[in-house]
């Protein structure tokens, strides 16, 4: 976790209920080095990004709040089966947000499922990988951040 | 220095065995490529997880496979039957164990157990233990408690003896940094061993 603020330096979200695999992706994701964030839920993913549903914001506004602070993300790379809100929630949560509908979402998963995979791109996933994630796979991830800097 | 090449021809020999017998797979090496001098303990940080991760999981999994009705034969026991009506109650209840086992597994736990012990199986390079999973999780979708119970025995079987091995092969790293040289890394498992 490096204090230094870059301004090239790409912040990632890394989701997994996985120690093992966030251990693995967290390392993958340092050696080509972003900035990684790493949570092992779901709800700690909205938590982190701002985007917990509030009982007591209206569903017009719900999208436009975002709460304390607003950590820049440039992309969200989680994992498709998680208990609680999944990968696949996750997805659709982050495209419903009208402040981070533009990232970049990555799911993982270890099943080679193709209706799952076309389920996730048609809604807005970048990319799909195949668990075990590998090196290749993560630098597959540079083209879509560079696409979301200015 | 002869110690160390004898160290580390010892080592190639032994981990070159290991994907040879599919104990161990690429996924491996991708861990070593990941260790570096700002990691240097990468691979036996993520293994000593693996191990603690999967202990648990085994357990979950046999308690999970494991229906405990022995309160209904304390039950008989405490109406004080006769010994003929003891033995046919006691028959009864085995017959109604034996069927209600399947009704009362949680299949679906139990594949999630499987599920993840597939996964961590499949980060660390066990292969052996993940395509153990893989037939254990077929079992789960059909029902089937005798396959899964059987399963589960060789999926802790195939565990322990990949924890064996990734034990001494991290005890041979370690013997050959101790003797000054540096692991010889395997760039590629030779295709011949890839599954």
């Amino acid at each position: 976790m490096g204090g230094v603020a870059s301004e090239t330096q790409f912040h990632v979200l890394a989701v997994d209920d996985s120690l093992i695999d966030r251990k693995l992706i967290e390392r993958l994701l340092k050696t080509s080095s972003y900035q990684v964030t790493v949570v092992d839920s779901g709800a700690k993913a909205l938590e982190f990004l701002g985007l917990i549903e509030d009982d007591s914001i209206d569903s017009n506004s719900n999208s436009t709040r975002r709460n304390r602070h607003e950590v820049e993300v440039n992309l969200i790379i989680t994992d498709y089966c998680m208990p609680g809100i999944t990968g696949y929630d996750l997805l659709i949560k982050i495209k419903e947000s009208t402040s981070l509908k533009d990232v970049p979402v990555v799911i993982m998963s270890s099943e080679n499922d193709p209706s799952r995979i076309n389920n996730c791109l048609e809604r807005g996933a970048e990319d799909f990988f195949l668990k075990p994630v590998q090196q290749s796979d993560v630098n597959k991830l540079r083209p879509h951040l560079l696409r979301g800097k200015p | 220095m002869e110690v160390v090449g004898q160290l580390q021809k010892q080592y190639v020999d032994f981990i070159t065995s290991l994907f040879r017998e599919a104990y161990l797979d690429d996924q491996y090496v991708q861990l070593q490529k990941l260790q570096d001098d700002s990691n240097p303990e990468f691979v036996v940080e993520v293994v000593s997880i693996f191990f603690e991760d999967s202990e648990k999981l085994l357990n979950d999994l046999a308690s999970s496979l494991l229906v405990s009705i022995s309160l209904f034969w304390v039950f008989i026991l405490c109406l004080r039957p006769s010994l003929l009506l003891m033995v046919v109650l006691f028959f009864l209840l085995f017959l109604f164990q034996l069927y209600s086992q399947q009704q009362v597994v949680d299949f679906k736990k139990v594949d999630g157990y499987v599920h993840q012990f597939k996964g961590s199986s499949s980060s660390v390079g066990a292969q052996r233990v993940k395509n153990a999973c893989v037939t254990l999780r077929n079992f789960c979708e059909e029902k089937n408690l005798d396959g899964c119970s059987r399963y589960l025995n060789l999926v802790k079987q195939e565990f322990y003896l990949v924890k064996n091995k990734l034990e001494t092969l991290l005890r041979m790293e370690q013997q050959i940094l101790q003797a000054g040289g540096t692991v010889p890394l395997l760039e590629q498992v030779p295709l011949l061993w890839k599954q």
